[in-house]
């Protein structure tokens, strides 16, 4: 059994991660069904984060993918763990290991407690290829109701701001917030006009409008206290 | 007719009745080239060196315009040309200097005839440092070298057919642009051309020319040799043009005619790459003429009749198919960023339209016109992306959904001679819809950093530009003659909007002494005070201003056809601290500048 992510490695923020089943032969198997659980061992606690069930891959009859946010990197001494609990022919089989998660190069994700005192994840999931355009954006928002517990949080807005802090924060036309979308995502448009580094600035509203955490940008405040990093 | 518009000592940019450069078609020797700077620092006018030009034919408005569509009018560089000829070979030498900017000019051609064939080469080195404006105050960036050879050749393939070639290399490096954040390391351009020409094909046709040519232009822009910048950034350019034009010229009967088929592509680009000041943060990177191609057919017609001995007319007519397309991938997706919807490609049709009369009666001669213009936004303001302009310090976006600029003018002269006084006064009058310009757009982000904000390409439901001038001259001896010339312009845009650039009430007046192989003038230009000027586009008021210069020729013959002339005097002789409207950012002029120019004729 082995782990794969798009660049090799398990980092801070939304991963997409595939694995393939292999008898000792060699040959995969394509008739499982399987479940994960990601595990932080803290030093005084233990306690999960948002993971989505595990399905086959487009396209693929013996890939299975599913995708983990960790909000946090792992180290020596506080480490993740992935539980995956799989069943071939009504057989039930289980691995644990240790799993390395390390910091992404820019953030990526943002864990908080909102105004509303409720805990957020929040991670971009898309562009993971930026081009100077207008960009589909992506992000996943999730609740922590207690240690083991991320529900999915429905009918809130993102609402984004990209700036360029090396450029006297200019920032871009056209962009448009990020809305639920019918696969529970939240989905919006990002410009960007150069390539180069960029500050998305968010700020995250309940649906009514009540600003649950981040501030606008302004000529005082150069940048909200979430946001995500981009460089290309 | 043409004002010149100073970023500097280099590459001025020529204003036709007012109108910067998108508004004319400027050829050398009837080939369409398209500069390859976003801030204008390359005009076509400087891939020529003006030793080599015979002259240069303007027109006004659409009249005449065979080398397309236009609305302010045409400018033709027609370089020197040898000719066939008894064997001969001959040619010259020339230097000079210029005390001011040290300006060093080197030179020298060579023109071999023969019944068969022709060639010319010539050659020009410019070096100049920074020039001190009137009271000695040094303008900064203000330096150029500048090379230029350009080679001719003709044959004659049998009587009344010939073909020729030409090569133009033009190569100016380390010019600065004292009136711009940013100098230029190196403009270059390789500018070719093959042409067919048969004379005397019928009684109808007096002759038929068709040319084929290419360019190729490299600007590259940047900010290296400045000290302090809130960021360093490299611009640069390139563009490339292939075109061709086949032109019918005959006379029969009262008619005089012409009628020329010219196409031309070209593809400009541009770049702009910005080096953070955060270590190790990526470099941006945005293109700034976002690989444009332009793909232009046109066919124009002209017929000059003449009515009587007192009457003429002329008509003139063209059509032309223009054709914008963006092949670039990325500079595509980057304009969708401000117009999602946006087809990448565009087809315009352009029509022009001429007619005039002249009347010559015993001393008076009467001239008047009426024409039509059309003109499709150029690279910039069709495509431009956060192009910076200096000088009302905002950032530029082109519109890609803008119509066809249209112009209809009348233009009217009257001139009178009668013995040795000679005065002719002209005038015209430019009503143009759908003027295109940059208005300030709330809610944009400036790109560069200090920018006022951003500019977005936009169309006037009308301006007028009116143009006037009267020139005088008088022989007041064999010996002495006096000429003068006045000029004034005004533009206004719709709800009273002054435009940028216009001449106040300038003035210049020459007396010129000739004898034998000696001559001396001395002049005064001037100007009133520019009180017309709009602050939305970064102009200024200006005080009045009169400047004078002396000079002095001449020429010693030696054996033969050998001669040497000497050229010497004194530009802006009382030192005059001055700024005039066409100073781009009202950087002052030159100030004293002793000259002196020695040519050897061979």
């Amino acid at each position: 059994m082995e782990l794969y992510t798009l660049n090799g490695k398990l980092q801070t923020g939304f991963n997409n991660i595939f694995f393939q089943i292999k008898n000792t032969d060699g040959t995969t198997i394509d008739n499982a069904t399987a479940f994960w659980i990601p595990e932080m061992n803290m030093m005084s606690m233990k306690h999960s984060c948002p993971y989505s069930a595990i399905s086959k891959a487009k396209n693929s009859t013996s890939t299975y993918m599913g995708f983990i946010v960790f909000q946090m990197a792992g180290s020596e001494s506080e480490y993740w763990e992935l539980n995956l609990n799989y069943s071939i022919n009504g057989k039930d089989y289980t691995i644990k290991d240790r799993i390395s998660v390390v910091e992404a190069n820019r953030r990526v994700v943002e864990s908080f407690q909102g105004s509303d005192s409720k805990r957020y994840i929040l991670a971009m999931v898309e562009p993971t290829a930026p081009k100077v355009a207008i960009n589909d954006m992506k992000a996943v928002l999730y609740r922590m109701d207690g240690m083991m517990n991320f529900p999915v949080v429905d009918d809130f807005k993102i609402v984004i701001d990209p700036r360029m802090p090396g450029m006297a924060n200019h920032s871009s036309p056209n962009n448009t917030d990020l809305v639920q979308g019918t696969d529970k995502m939240y989905q919006g448009k990002l410009s960007l006009t150069m390539t180069g580094y960029w500050k998305i600035n968010l700020q995250l509203l309940d649906s009514i409008g009540t600003v649950i955490k981040g501030e606008k940008v302004t000529e005082t405040n150069e940048g909200s206290s979430i946001y995500f990093e981009l460089e290309f | 007719m043409v004002n010149m518009i100073r970023r500097g000592s280099y590459a001025w940019e020529p204003f036709l009745n007012g109108m910067a450069t998108e508004r004319s078609v400027i050829t050398i020797d009837g080939m369409r080239i398209y500069a390859a700077c976003t801030d204008k620092m390359d005009p076509i006018t400087s891939y020529v060196e003006v030793t080599n030009l015979a002259g240069a034919t303007i027109h006004s408005g659409s009249a005449s315009s065979t080398g397309g569509s236009t609305i302010a009018g045409t400018l033709d560089l027609v370089r020197k040309k040898g000719s066939f000829g008894q064997s001969a070979l001959n040619g010259m030498a020339f230097t000079g200097f210029e005390t001011n900017n040290k300006q060093k000019i080197v030179g020298g051609s060579l023109n071999y005839s023969h019944p068969k064939f022709f060639t010319d080469v010539d050659f020009t080195i410019r070096d100049a440092g920074n020039y001190r404006a009137g009271g000695g105050q040094e303008i900064q960036y203000s330096q150029f070298t500048k090379y230029n050879i350009s080679a001719q050749a003709g044959y004659k393939i049998k009587k009344h057919q010939q073909i020729e070639a030409s090569l133009i290399y033009d190569k100016a490096v380390d010019v600065g642009y004292p009136a711009l954040p940013m100098d230029v390391s190196l403009a270059k351009a390789l500018i070719g051309s093959v042409s067919y020409t048969r004379h005397h094909i019928s009684p109808l046709i007096s002759q038929w020319q068709s040319k084929i040519y290419y360019n190729d232009v490299t600007h590259v822009m940047d900010d290296t040799e400045r000290p302090n910048v809130p960021i360093r950034m490299d611009m640069p350019g390139w563009s490339k043009t292939a075109g061709f034009y086949s032109m019918l010229q005959g006379t029969s009967n009262r008619h005089d005619w012409k009628a020329n088929l010219s196409g031309h592509y070209n593809k400009s680009l541009a770049e702009m790459t910005m080096f953070s000041n955060t270590p190790n943060e990526k470099d941006m990177f945005m293109l700034t003429w976002p690989g444009v191609q332009t793909y232009y057919g046109d066919l124009f017609i002209e017929d000059k009749y003449a009515l009587s001995d007192k009457w003429n007319a002329a008509f003139s007519a063209g059509l032309a198919v223009h054709h914008n397309n963006i092949d670039n991938q990325f500079g595509l997706q980057s304009l969708r960023i401000f117009y999602p919807e946006m087809p990448g490609s565009k087809t315009r049709l352009l029509k022009r339209l001429s007619a005039s009369v002249r009347h010559d009666a015993a001393n008076w001669i009467y001239t008047f016109g009426a024409a039509y213009g059309e003109r499709a936004p150029s690279v910039s303001e069709g495509y431009g992306f956060y192009l910076f302009n200096s000088f009302d310090r905002f950032d530029y976006i082109g519109n890609p959904d803008m119509r066809n600029e249209k112009s209809a003018s009348v233009n009217a002269s009257l001139a009178y001679q009668k013995a040795a006084f000679t005065a002719k006064i002209n005038g015209s009058y430019f009503y143009i819809d759908d003027y295109i310009l940059g208005r300030p757009r709330n809610g944009l982000s400036v790109m560069t950093i200090g920018a006022y904000g951003v500019k977005v390409y936009e169309q006037l439901k009308y301006a007028t530009i009116l143009n006037t001038s009267i020139d005088l001259g008088y022989q007041i001896t064999k010996e002495f003659l006096w000429t003068g010339q006045l000029g004034y312009r005004r533009g206004t845009g719709e709800n009273g909007l002054l435009l940028p650039l216009m001449q106040p009430f300038t003035y210049n007046s020459v007396i010129t002494f000739a004898r034998k192989s000696f001559s001396a003038d001395a002049s005064i230009n001037g100007s009133s005070s520019h009180t017309r000027y709009n602050p939305q586009f970064g102009e200024k008021g200006l005080p009045a201003y009169a400047v004078f210069n002396i000079s002095f020729a001449n020429r010693f013959k030696f054996n033969g056809a050998q001669a040497l002339t000497l050229k010497t005097g004194v530009e802006n002789l009382l030192d005059r601290n001055y700024t005039t409207f066409a100073d781009w950012n009202r950087i002052p002029r030159i100030g004293r500048n002793f000259f002196i120019n020695l040519i050897w004729s061979f």
